[in-house]
C-alpha cells in the first residue's frame, strides 16, 4: 500500500494561524469603503464645482452677495457681464426661504408631535400600523404632486385663513399688510411646506418617543399617573432635544424645496416680511425661476445662490443630526 | 362526588362598557349639537367653524364630564387626548384629500392614447384625448433605471461599510449620508450642470438628469440597506465565519442573501423617492414632445416635466392633462410603495 505511506514529505506544513485578513477580505474591504466613501466624494465634488463656477460672482460680490437684495445684470456688447455695474444679492430670496421655512415648522411641529404622541401611546395595534404606513407613503409623494394640489386646491382655503388671520391677528406685525393681496403668499408657501414635512419630523418625534425607557414609562403608571401625566413627566423631559432635532431636519427640507414653492409662491425680488402678502421668494425656486433666461454669466450668479442654499442647508442638517443623535445616545 | 367546575369567562374589564359608549357617543353628539347651533346664532360659518366649534365643545363637554367621574387629573386626561386625536387628524387629512382630489380631476384625461401616443404633434388647445404621455413613462423609465445601476452599487456597499466592517470612517460616513439626504434637489441639478453638462456635453441629456437623480437616490438607498443589514442577526455571521468563511463568502453568501429582500425594498423605495423629482431634470433633460430612447442624445421627456410643462401653459386642457399624468405618477408612487411595504412584511414573517 504505497499510498497510505507516510513519507515526511507529503505532511502538509500547519498553515500559518493569522488575523491578517486573506488577499480576497482585502479586495473586499477595498471596494466596500471605496463605495462608502463615495457619499464623502459627491459632497465634495458639489462644494468643489459650485464654488468654481460661482467664484467669479462671489468674488465681484463680495459679502454684498448675501447682504445685498438687487438682482440687476449688465452686459457689455459681447455679451460679458459688466461686473462694475452689475448687482448680484440674494438677502430678499435668503430672508423669504427663511420665513417660509419658519413658517412650516410652527406648523408643522405641534401636529407631527401630537400625531407620534397619538402614534407612540394612544393608538390601537391595527390602527397605528395603518396610519404608520399613511404617512410614510406621504413622505414619498412627490413635490410637483403637493405643489399642484397646493395651487388647485389648497389655496383658496389657505387664503381664507389668512384673511381670518388678518382680521383677528392683524395687530402683530407680521399678520399685517397694506394692499389686500392674500393669493401666493409665503403664509400659503408655508402650509404647503408644513405638509411636506409633516411626515419627516412626525417619522423622527416618534422614532424618539419609542426610545423612552419602558420602566420609566411603567414607573409613572404603576405610581397612578394618567396617560398625559406620564407623557408629560416621562416622555416629554425625554424627548424634547430629539424633537428639536427631527424640527431642523424638517426646516432643512423645507429650505431646500424647489417646485412645490415655485407653484404656489409669487416671488417677488424684495424683501417681504408681512407672511400674507402675496410676494416672497425661496432660493431654490429663484434658482428655477431665473434659470430659464440666464444667460452664461447669470448662471455663475445662480451656482454661487446654490451653493449658499447647499451650505445653509447642509449646516442646519448637520446640525439637527447631531442633537438627533445625542438624544438617542443617552438611552438609560 | 363530581363537582363540575365552571371555568369563568375571560373578561375584558379595561374596554369600554355599553354604558361608556352610550356616554361618549352623547358627547360627540351633543357637541355636533352645540357646532350647529352656534354656527346658525353667531355670525361664524363655513367648514371651519363647524370643525372648531365642534372640537372645542366636545373637549369641553369631555373636561366637565371627566371632572366629575374622576377630577381633575383625569380631565386634564380628556384634554390632552382630544388634543392629540386632532393632531392625528389634520396630519392625515391632506394625504386624504390629495388622493380624493388627484383621482377626481385625474381620471377624466385617462385614455389608451395616454399610453400611446406622445406630444410631439399635440398644441396645448387640443382636446384631451390627442396626444399622450408615452415619451414621459419612456423617459422617467430610461432616466430612472440608469440612475438605479449606478446608485444600487454604491448604496448598497455604503451599507455593507456600515454594518459590516464598522471602519474608522464608519461614523464620519454615517454623518455624511444624512447630510446627503438634506440635499436640495435643485443643488444636485446645478451640480451636474456645473461639472457635467458644461464642461462636458455642452448639451442636455436624459443621462445628465439621471445622473442628478443618482445623487438624490443615494442616500435613501443606503439608510435602508443600513436598516436591513442591522436586522441580520449576529448568529448568522458567526456561523459563517466559524464554517472557515472569509468576511467577503461570509457577506457575499451569508448576510446578503439572508437580507435579500430587505435589500429590494430599499431600492424600490429609491426609485419612489426619484421618479417624481421634477427641479433637477427642468435643469438638466431639456424636456422634449418625441419619443427618445437615447438618453445621451437629445433631450428626453419625463413624468414630472410633463406635468410641470402641462400646468405651466395653462389653458384648461393641459391642465386636465397634468392632473391625469399626476394620477399615473402617483400610481407609479404607489404600486412601488405597497410592493416595498409587502416585501418588508414578507421578510417580518418569515
Amino acid at each position: 500500500m504505497t499510498l497510505l505511506e507516510n513519507k515526511p514529505a507529503d505532511i502538509p506544513a500547519p498553515r500559518e494561524i493569522t488575523t491578517k485578513p486573506r488577499v480576497s477580505d482585502k479586495i473586499f474591504r477595498g471596494v466596500v469603503t471605496a463605495g462608502g466613501l463615495s457619499s464623502l466624494v459627491i459632497l465634495g465634488f458639489i462644494l468643489i464645482f459650485l464654488a468654481y463656477q460661482g467664484y467669479d460672482v462671489l468674488k465681484a460680490q463680495g459679502f454684498g452677495f448675501i447682504t445685498g437684495s438687487a438682482w440687476n445684470v449688465f452686459t457689455d456688447e459681447s455679451g460679458n457681464i459688466d461686473y462694475t455695474q452689475t448687482k448680484f444679492g440674494i438677502a430678499a430670496m435668503l430672508i423669504g426661504t427663511i420665513l417660509c421655512a419658519t413658517i412650516a415648522v410652527v406648523i408643522a411641529v405641534p401636529i407631527s408631535v401630537l400625531t407620534a404622541l397619538y402614534l407612540s401611546f394612544y393608538a390601537p395595534a391595527t390602527v397605528k400600523k395603518f396610519m404608520i404606513a399613511i404617512i410614510d407613503l406621504m413622505a414619498a409623494f412627490p413635490s410637483v404632486l403637493f405643489g399642484i394640489w397646493g395651487f388647485f386646491v389648497l389655496m383658496p382655503s389657505a387664503e381664507y385663513w389668512a384673511k381670518l388671520l388678518h382680521k383677528y391677528l392683524g395687530f402683530l406685525p407680521f399678520f399685517d399688510m397694506q394692499v389686500p393681496v392674500y393669493t401666493r403668499s409665503p403664509f400659503i408657501a408655508g402650509v404647503v411646506l408644513a405638509i411636506m414635512i409633516i411626515p419627516i419630523v412626525t417619522s423622527i418625534s416618534r422614532e424618539i418617543f419609542g426610545q423612552t425607557p419602558l420602566d420609566r414609562i411603567q414607573a409613572a403608571y404603576a405610581l397612578g399617573a394618567t396617560r398625559w401625566s406620564m407623557i408629560k413627566a416621562v416622555v416629554i423631559p425625554y424627548g424634547r432635544s430629539g424633537v428639536v432635532g427631527g424640527a431642523m431636519l424638517g426646516l432643512g427640507r423645507a429650505m431646500g424645496e424647489t417646485v412645490a414653492v415655485y407653484t404656489v409662491l409669487n416671488i417677488v425680488y424684495q424683501i417681504n416680511w408681512q407672511v400674507l402678502l402675496g410676494a416672497g421668494g425661496n432660493v431654490a425656486s429663484m434658482i428655477l425661476l431665473k434659470f430659464g433666461e440666464a444667460g452664461t454669466g447669470e448662471i455663475k450668479a445662480l451656482m454661487a445662490a446654490g451653493l449658499v442654499l447647499f451650505l445653509l442647508t447642509l449646516v442646519v442638517n448637520s446640525i439637527a443630526d447631531l442633537i438627533v443623535k445625542s438624544t438617542g445616545a443617552k438611552g438609560r | 362526588m363530581s363537582t363540575v367546575i365552571a371555568t369563568p369567562k375571560p373578561g375584558k374589564p379595561w374596554t369600554a362598557t355599553p354604558q361608556q359608549r352610550l356616554i361618549t357617543a352623547s358627547i360627540y353628539l351633543g357637541a355636533v349639537l352645540v357646532s350647529f347651533t352656534l354656527v346658525a346664532i353667531t355670525p361664524m360659518k363655513g367648514k371651519l367653524a363647524y370643525f372648531v366649534v365642534f372640537f372645542f365643545s366636545s373637549l369641553l363637554i369631555d373636561f366637565i364630564l371627566s371632572y366629575i367621574q374622576r377630577g381633575m387629573a383625569s380631565a386634564k386626561d380628556a384634554i390632552a387626548r382630544g388634543f392629540v386625536s386632532v393632531g392625528m387628524t389634520l396630519a392625515v387629512l391632506p394625504i386624504f384629500s390629495i388622493l380624493f382630489e388627484v383621482v377626481k380631476r385625474g381620471y377624466k384625461g385617462l385614455n389608451i392614447n395616454l399610453f400611446t401616443k406622445d406630444m410631439s404633434l399635440t398644441s396645448v388647445n387640443d382636446p384631451i384625448g390627442n396626444g399622450g404621455l408615452i415619451h414621459a413613462i419612456t423617459g422617467t423609465i430610461i432616466m430612472v433605471a440608469m440612475a438605479l445601476i449606478v446608485a444600487m452599487p454604491i448604496g448598497i456597499l455604503t451599507a455593507i461599510y456600515l454594518t459590516e466592517i464598522r471602519g474608522k470612517f464608519a461614523a464620519p460616513i454615517k454623518f455624511l449620508v444624512q447630510a446627503m439626504s438634506g440635499v436640495p434637489s435643485i443643488v444636485a441639478g446645478l451640480f451636474i450642470l456645473s461639472a457635467y453638462v458644461y464642461p462636458i456635453t455642452g448639451a442636455l441629456s436624459g443621462f445628465a438628469g439621471s445622473l442628478a437623480l443618482m445623487i438624490l437616490m443615494i442616500p435613501t438607498i443606503a439608510r435602508t440597506s443600513e436598516e436591513v443589514l442591522l436586522l441580520i442577526p449576529n448568529d448568522l455571521r458567526e456561523a459563517g465565519v466559524a464554517l472557515g468563511g472569509t468576511q467577503w463568502r461570509t457577506v457575499a453568501l451569508v448576510v446578503v442573501p439572508a437580507a435579500k429582500s430587505g435589500l429590494v425594498t430599499a431600492l424600490i423605495l429609491g426609485i419612489a423617492r426619484v421618479a417624481g423629482e421634477t427641479a433637477p431634470l427642468v435643469l438638466l433633460t431639456g424636456g422634449g414632445e418625441k419619443v427618445n430612447l437615447n438618453p445621451f442624445d437629445g433631450p428626453m421627456g419625463s413624468l414630472p416635466i410633463y406635468i410641470w410643462k402641462c400646468f405651466g401653459q395653462g389653458t384648461e386642457e393641459s391642465i386636465a392633462r397634468a392632473w391625469s399624468g399626476i394620477l399615473v405618477l402617483l400610481v407609479i408612487v404607489l404600486a412601488l410603495f405597497i410592493s416595498a411595504r409587502f416585501l418588508s412584511e414578507r421578510k417580518v414573517a418569515k
